[in-house]
């Protein structure tokens, strides 16, 4: 397991968010997590990434305890996330961006900085390469320069990913990735994140809304409702599992 | 672009040896005058617009800079005249050094002090700073007034030697403003705008948010404080109240007017307001509008720089040059 | 009830949109569909004067080119804007009662419609709308809009972030409203649903009009087909 969470419980003031939620996602695996809105997923991710604590339980990632590490310390440990809200830079540039996700792989010091010694150049150079290289993955690398407050939503959610995997993670948690691409992006999308996970060797926890999206990119799913598990397993199923269907998926057909 | 950089250094050098050498004393004074206000308007728009940390320190940095250079040059036994409340502590009496050495102490004594401030301040979220160093302006000044054996209370110091020149004062703006863009295009300086974008994404990033507002707020420390040593030395007399929060509020309107975040602005707006409080200086005086007198009007200098500057941001919403660089505008244009 | 002609959007020298005519009649259920990037939102945008344009607009009559976004809001336009956007420091009722600026009389009523139209928000009434997740910032949002009772609806991606089940709820409710006299101008992402319930569309590419006709029509063209709704 790389990353295994023990009972969890969050409770906000008396209102409990996630309660007594226990799973395991498996390295290389694509982890689904999905629900109705307010189910705590993204919750669930902030507990992941220390920006909440838990009021319960564990989180271990490759086996060691979480608990009690600042966000940035997570980070570093090789967990990386997105946010469903988008939360870009919105002053700086494109490129910047994603060079901020580089932060702690640029290795020169303040000082070696103010007077600009070679171990500046060297890493900037090598930094900045390794940047474009992601945002030519992404198909962004057009708006390198450009502000990202200035690119469109659709385009401003690949960022966030691209800035994400710029912090060398080892487990990737996406909240929301395809929210506003339309079906061929998203089919581009699927594909991207496919190959950037085989080539870095990367485990995948995402939370989505677009069933079509989940099906087509996840191992297995987990289905919050209210803070509890009503289904874990293959997503094939979830769909036509009775309990999802009805608090989650209703009888619509518009997706 | 690095040709374009290297002679707008080289005509800047050129430019202050060349006024020391011509210029007459009362354009020199104000070209001083101008580059103490910039070295430190240059550093306070470190932490307040490029780390977005809204901060209220100047004063306090730059008393505590002054005063130790002043401490530092003012020999033994002109100390000993000098301190009528009090002996001074044989430690300031030790104090001596020489111009150089004695700055760079400035600058540390602050960003020491900086650092202690960092601890509680940026520990927990929230928007802290503006208070603790408003309060700390005033607690520095409240010792320089109460400390007879350290300061001189009250009274201040006079006759401090008067080392500094242009070459310092515009030298030292120089190497001010060449580190503050170094700083901001590395890691550390993209890592403080996102600190100020969202801080909350910059620990996504994995950055460690408290050093990285500490880097900034010590920086800015060191430089007030050298820029407070370089006042003294040019006054050769310093009293606790030159040190109030009207400094900082000057200081706030440069940053503001310049642009949050742009040297290349704070360079520009620190020669619009101190040029331009100076040359409106002929408003306070007798005129004569087509061989009628005016009579003399204390204050209306100001408020005709203050209706001009209002007229300015109104034109330039962000400051002058927003948060760009002159560097960036050539980058636009290749 | 909306007539646009020439409409130019400019971000300096990047034009996001290009002269692009269109028009809402009363009653209509209109979509707007393009790839990320085609200026959706920045039509939007636009038709509200919220930021700069070239172009004529015709709302109930009047050319809007001297109003003023509140004043728009006023006349009966309301957004539901990308991305939420809804008063984060605010709770949720407090986030309704904004909707609700130039509309007070029909408050109470008006909230305890929403309230059944998304019970789910109505559990958070009190809790401050920046923590609220996601999907019920969405809910909240479109609330929110709905409460200044407008004349013509503009909705950008109102399905993004909302479970299928309410992605639903939420269409069959756009039908409802405009059965009850509110003329609906969509953007989506999710074209499918979108042109379902659409009387007619435009397809935006690169800020240009590609396409626009009857919105069942559109569903069968081949090239949207392959284009906007996945093949
Ligand atoms: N800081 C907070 N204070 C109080 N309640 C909160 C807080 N954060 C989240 N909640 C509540 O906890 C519940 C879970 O929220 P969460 O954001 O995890 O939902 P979600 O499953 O991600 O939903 P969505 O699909 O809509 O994004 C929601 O009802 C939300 O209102
Ligand atoms: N504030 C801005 N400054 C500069 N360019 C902008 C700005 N806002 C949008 N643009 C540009 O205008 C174009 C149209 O953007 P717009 O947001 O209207 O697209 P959209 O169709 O809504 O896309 P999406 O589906 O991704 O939301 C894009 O190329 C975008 O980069
Ligand atoms: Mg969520
Ligand atoms: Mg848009």
């Amino acid at each position: 397991m790389v990353l295994e969470l023990q009972n969890i419980t969050m409770q906000f003031g008396g209102v409990v968010a996630i309660d007594n939620l226990s799973f395991g996602v498996e390295a290389g695996q694509i982890y689904g997590l999905i629900g109705p809105n307010g189910a705590g997923k993204t919750t669930l991710f902030n507990i992941v990434t220390g920006n909440y604590i838990q009021t319960k339980g564990k989180v271990k990632f490759n086996h060691e305890e979480l608990s009690g590490l600042k966000p940035n310390m997570i980070v570093q440990r090789g967990i990386a996330r997105t946010f469903q809200n988008i939360r870009l830079f919105k002053s700086m540039s494109v490129l910047d961006n994603v060079l901020i996700g580089f932060h702690n792989q640029a290795n020169y010091t303040y000082f070696e900085s103010i007077l600009r010694l070679p171990r500046y150049f060297l890493y900037e150079k090598k930094l900045k390469n390794d940047a474009m290289e992601i945002l030519e993955r992404f198909g962004i690398a057009k708006y390198a320069n450009t502000n990202a407050s200035s690119l469109s939503y659709g385009n401003q959610r690949k960022v966030e990913i691209a800035r994400a995997l710029a912090t060398n993670p080892k487990l990737l948690l996406l909240d929301e990735p395809a929210a506003g691409m339309n079906p061929n992006e998203t089919e581009d999308l699927s594909q991207i994140i496919k190959n950037i996970k085989d080539e870095y060797g990367l485990t995948i926890l995402l939370i989505e809304h677009d069933m079509k999206f989940v099906n087509n990119m996840c191992d297995k799913v987990l289905v919050l409702d209210y803070g509890e598990e009503i289904f874990e397993g293959k997503p094939s199923e979830a769909i036509v599992d009775e309990k999802v269907v009805a608090a989650y998926l209703g009888d619509f057909k518009h997706a | 672009m690095k040709a374009i950089k290297l002679s707008f250094l080289a005509v800047a050098i050129v430019f202050v040896w060349f006024a020391q050498n011509h210029f007459d004393p009362y354009a020199v004074s104000i070209l001083n005058n101008i580059a103490i206000f910039a070295i430190l308007a240059l550093s306070y728009n470190l932490i307040n617009g490029v780390a977005g940390q809204f901060s209220l320190e100047p004063n306090g940095f730059v008393a505590i800079g002054a005063y130790v250079t002043a401490l530092f040059l003012i020999p033994a036994e002109t100390k000993l005249d000098m301190f009528a409340l009090e002996d001074p502590t044989p430690f300031v009496l030790a104090m001596h050094t020489s111009f150089l050495p004695a700055l760079i102490m400035s600058g540390v004594v602050a960003s020491v002090l900086a650092f202690i401030l960092s601890i509680p301040v940026f520990r927990v979220r929230g928007d802290y700073l503006a208070i603790v160093t408003l309060g700390f302006g005033f607690i520095i000044r409240i010792f320089a007034m109460n400390q007879p054996t350290m300061t001189n209370g009250a009274l201040g110091l006079n006759d401090i030697p008067d080392n500094a020149n242009l070459y310092w004062t515009g030298f030292t703006m120089i190497v001010t403003f060449v580190i503050m863009l170094n700083i901001i295009y590395s890691k550390y300086g993209r890592a403080m705008k996102a600190v100020r974008d969202d801080e909350d994404a910059a620990t996504a990033m994995g950055i460690n948010t408290f050093w990285i507002k500490t880097y900034a707020f010590m920086t800015s420390a060191f430089f007030e404080g050298v820029g407070g040593g370089l006042m003294a030395s040019l006054l050769t007399t310093i009293a606790p109240d030159q040190f109030t929060f009207l400094l900082t509020f000057q200081l706030l309107i440069i940053i503001v007017l310049g642009g949050l975040g742009s040297m290349s602005g704070t360079i520009l707006g620190a020669i619009l307001v101190m040029g331009g409080t100076e040359w409106l200086r002929f408003l306070d005086q007798n005129m004569d509008i087509f061989g009628y007198n005016t009579g003399a009007h204390p204050g209306l200098r100001m408020v005709v720089f203050s209706i001009l500057l209002v007229i300015l941001m109104l034109f330039a919403r962000r400051g002058l040059f927003g948060n760009k660089e002159l560097t960036d505008i050539f980058r636009r244009n290749k | 009830m909306l007539k646009v002609k020439n409409l130019e959007v400019y971000y300096g020298v990047i034009a996001a949109v290009r002269g692009i005519d269109f028009e809402v009649k009363e009653g209509e259920i209109i979509s707007l569909i393009g790839a990320n990037g085609a200026g959706k939102t920045s039509t939007l945008g636009a038709l509200l004067n919220s930021i700069k344009r070239k172009g004529e607009i015709v709302f109930g009559g009047y050319d809007t080119k001297n109003h003023k976004t509140h004043t728009l809001v006023q006349k009966g336009l309301a957004l539901v804007p990308e991305g939420r956007r809804v008063f984060i420091n605010l709770s949720v009722e407090e986030n309704l009662r904004m909707g609700a600026f130039n509309n007070d009389e029909n408050y109470e009523h008006l909230k305890d419609e929403m309230y059944k139209l998304f019970p789910r928000i109505e559990e958070k009434k009190a809790q401050m709308a920046g923590t609220l997740s996601g999907g019920e910032q969405q809910m909240l949002a479109i609330a929110r809009a709905l409460m200044s009772e407008p004349k013509l609806l503009m909705l950008d991606e109102p399905s993004l972030g909302l479970a299928p089940k309410i992605v639903g709820e939420v269409f069959e409710t756009i039908t409802r409203l405009r059965d009850e006299g509110i003329t609906i101008l969509l953007v989506e992402q999710n074209a499918y649903a979108a042109l379902n319930i659409s009387d007619r569309a435009y397809v935006l590419e690169n800020g240009q009009i590609a396409m626009s006709g009857d919105a069942k029509e559109l569903i069968g063209d081949d090239t949207i087909r392959q284009k906007y709704l996945g093949g």
